[in-house]
């Protein structure tokens, strides 16, 4: 038998059937539901007369638009509330396991999949959300789906799909102290591009990725999106057995002997043939900050935000215009001593425990910025947020001038009322710095959690690894 | 869904790469619970020159007059001439709807993003894929002749004007065949429901902790 990319692996173990036509009928084990992308999915059901094929293969939670402050109050927008509410009926109704608004389990679904073991190696996934690839970090088959194909999985608990190309990611070597997985993940959408995974499915291999812990792991996966890959995969080892052990929906006793053993073989076989092969030396990748509007428009913090007349291309000549009025900056500026207004740290991307340490390190005795207007922290779900004041990490935040928040998707995308004014600059943790996408007008850079905390307390975008040498000292500067 | 056979109409043209689904339909839009609506907040930040929101009355809003969709010589396009990577981003499906509500039936571009790509066959939206050079030849051929109209033939893989314009399209047969029939694809995998429950027996023994109730 010739030899099998994980992509490959995962895709045969759920072919139902091959189609004619070069489609095939793929099974898919596990959907994560939110309110946004399901309200018309059921009502599709409705009106056929039909029942979900399998309730026990899907699991729920309202994230996008739930308020991160006085939950007790329920929610203030009538909109937002009218969704959040459907999804409770929707669930009630065709008997969905659905952690709500109030429950100590509810977070960001990409946060509380893997959280609750619900999300598992050698898996097909999908969700109503593009940032479903996360769940890739665990040797998982997952991508994101628009609200026609959630009522398909829950019709039929299968999708009609054509397999993409195999593409390899590698980052062989390692990091330099300071430099986290956002930072690589970055650095890749540089490199290939925000369309150079279109029509792949990634798979990201080598020693930088393998060094990483499940949660830095989820970081890059989170991203393939960007790259515009629907799936970015990592195989199974024993650190994605090690995190997966004990979880709630995890296997038990001989299942889960049965299931280790099951897992191990995905990965990659030695000698796969992959369609195309992108190679990157983790050791030369810099902590990143994002300029334009675009995720692939990303620079070294010790870099100069680039001039489009150095670009030879017309159409992207005209994008970095676009994207250098909308960001209100002009090209040769070096990047850190642009000023921020807000700092976000949360979303799908950076709001898991590790992440709330990172940023944590850095606020520790220090104090945000006098021109900060405003810096938050949202965890990405309940029990994280526990574990982290358990860790007493929301004091160090809010010593700092932070504000603890209530987990949820927040200011990634600003569908509830955290969002940008016109103009406020941003240090955000998220995975889109797209025109608009934190409040209209708003600009948004992409950074780590740990950039982010420096960016929040030095006032400026700042390389987190200097701040982390001082500790508490004043590291304003000389930003202007 | 509605089928799609043949269409002549008004292109409107684009001129940007990387249109985002943040750009198609902004997320205060996306809390609806329903399908339909969309149309009048199609690319609502570059359309309108204030703040949209749900629920507000979009024909007392002032219009963007350089956005190209606001332009006098487009009123009534069906077709979207676009660049490379269009519907990046977000997977929502509210997109496609947003065209749909607005009455685009056809894109045309170089790329499209795999899930909008994917989203736009389940709404009676095409998309078509030509090379760079073809689409910029087409950008060229719509801004220099107003109200020329675009023929596109979903049967015969045709794009033709009356310029005497004739550019073939490829797309994938199963899709054309959705398309061209308007079929419901839920329908189409329920036909093969004893095969699903096959491979569901044969994965019990192999994952049975994937079936665990």
């Amino acid at each position: 038998m010739s030899a099998k990319t994980l992509y490959d692996k995962l895709w045969d173990s759920h072919e139902v059937r091959k189609n004619d036509d070069g489609t095939s009928l793929l099974y898919i084990d596990r959907q994560l539901i939110h309110e946004v992308t399901s309200p018309q999915a059921f009502e599709g059901l409705r009106l056929a007369n039909r029942k979900p094929w399998r309730v026990s293969a899907n699991l729920a939670t309202p994230d996008h638009n739930v308020p991160t402050t006085n939950r007790a109050e329920g929610i203030a927008d009538p909109i937002s509330k009218i969704q959040v509410e459907t999804l409770d009926k929707n669930c009630q109704d065709f008997g969905i396991t659905e952690f709500k608004m109030n429950d100590i389990r509810q977070g960001i679904v990409h946060v509380i999949g893997p959280e609750q073991g619900a999300t598992l190696p050698g898996m097909t996934l999908v969700c109503g959300d593009s940032h479903t690839s996360t769940h890739g970090a665990f040797g998982t088959l997952a991508f994101g789906v628009g609200t026609s194909e959630v009522e398909h999985v829950l019709a039929t608990q299968c999708l009609i799909q054509k397999k993409s190309k195999n593409m390899l990611v590698r980052v062989d070597g390692q990091l330099k102290p300071g430099v986290t997985a956002k930072d690589i993940i970055l650095a890749i959408i540089g490199t290939i591009g925000t369309a150079g995974g279109t029509g792949y499915a990634i798979e990201f291999a080598g020693e930088a990725i393998r060094s990483l812990s499940m949660e830095g792991r989820m970081t890059i996966s989170n991203m393939a999106i960007e790259a515009g890959a629907r799936a970015g995969m990592i195989a199974v080892d024993d650190t994605t057995i090690e995190y997966v052990k004990g979880k709630t929906y995890a296997p038990k006793d001989e299942q889960w002997e049965m299931a280790v053993q099951y897992w191990k073989n995905f990965h990659s076989d030695e000698g796969a043939d992959f369609d195309k092969e992108v190679i990157l030396d983790a050791s030369c990748i810099e902590p990143q900050v994002t300029w334009g509007t675009s995720p692939e428009m990303t620079i070294a913090i010790n870099e100069q935000i680039p001039d489009p007349n150095q670009e030879s291309d017309p159409v992207k000549k005209e994008g970095m215009k676009a994207a250098l009025k909308y960001m209100g900056l002009e090209a040769g500026k070096p990047i850190n001593e642009v000023l921020v207004d807000v700092v976000f740290i949360g979303s799908c991307t950076n709001s898991r425990i590790e992440d709330m340490r990172a940023a944590a390190e850095i606020a520790r005795g220090r104090k945000v910025a006098d021109n900060v207007q405003q810096a938050l922290v949202v965890p990405g779900s309940g029990l994280i947020k526990q574990q982290a004041e358990a860790e007493g990490l929301d004091e160090i935040f809010k010593e700092a001038g932070f504000e603890w928040r209530e987990p949820g998707c927040s200011m990634c995308l600003a569908m509830n009322a955290d969002r940008l004014e016109p103009g406020q600059r941003c240090a955000s943790t998220s995975n889109r710095n797209f025109e608009g996408r934190q409040g209209q007008g708003g600009r948004t850079h992409l950074v780590s959690p740990a950039m982010a905390a420096a960016a929040a307390v030095a006032g400026h975008f700042i390389d987190a690894s200097q701040l982390a040498a001082t500790s508490g000292s004043d590291v304003s500067g000389s930003a202007v | 869904m509605e089928k799609f056979t043949k269409l002549s109409a008004i292109a409107v043209p684009l001129d940007r790469a990387n249109v985002d689904t943040d750009a198609i339909i902004p997320k205060q839009f996306l809390k609806s619970i329903k399908r339909s609506g969309f149309g009048p907040n199609l690319f609502d930040e570059w359309r309108y020159l204030d703040h949209g929101e749900p629920g507000m009355d979009n024909s007392n809003r002032p219009l963007n007059p350089d956005f190209v969709l606001n332009q006098p010589r487009y009123q009534g396009a069906q077709i979207l001439l676009a660049r490379d990577n269009f519907g990046c981003g977000s997977s929502r499906e509210h997109a496609p709807w947003a065209l749909e509500d607005y009455g685009i039936r056809v894109i045309i571009a170089p790329s499209f993003a795999d899930i909008f790509y994917n989203n736009c066959f389940k709404n009676g939206l095409l998309p078509i894929v030509l090379p760079e050079e073809t689409v910029d030849d087409l950008f060229k051929l719509v801004e220099a002749n107003e109200g020329l109209k675009l023929t596109v033939d979903l049967e015969q893989k045709t794009i033709t004007a009356d310029t005497g314009l004739k550019i073939n399209f490829e797309l994938d047969e199963f899709r054309r065949h959705c398309l061209l029939e308007g079929l419901d694809e839920i329908g189409l995998t329920l036909a093969h429901a004893d095969e699903i429950r096959q491979y569901e027996e044969k994965q019990k023994k192999i994952t049975p902790w994937l079936f665990n109730e």
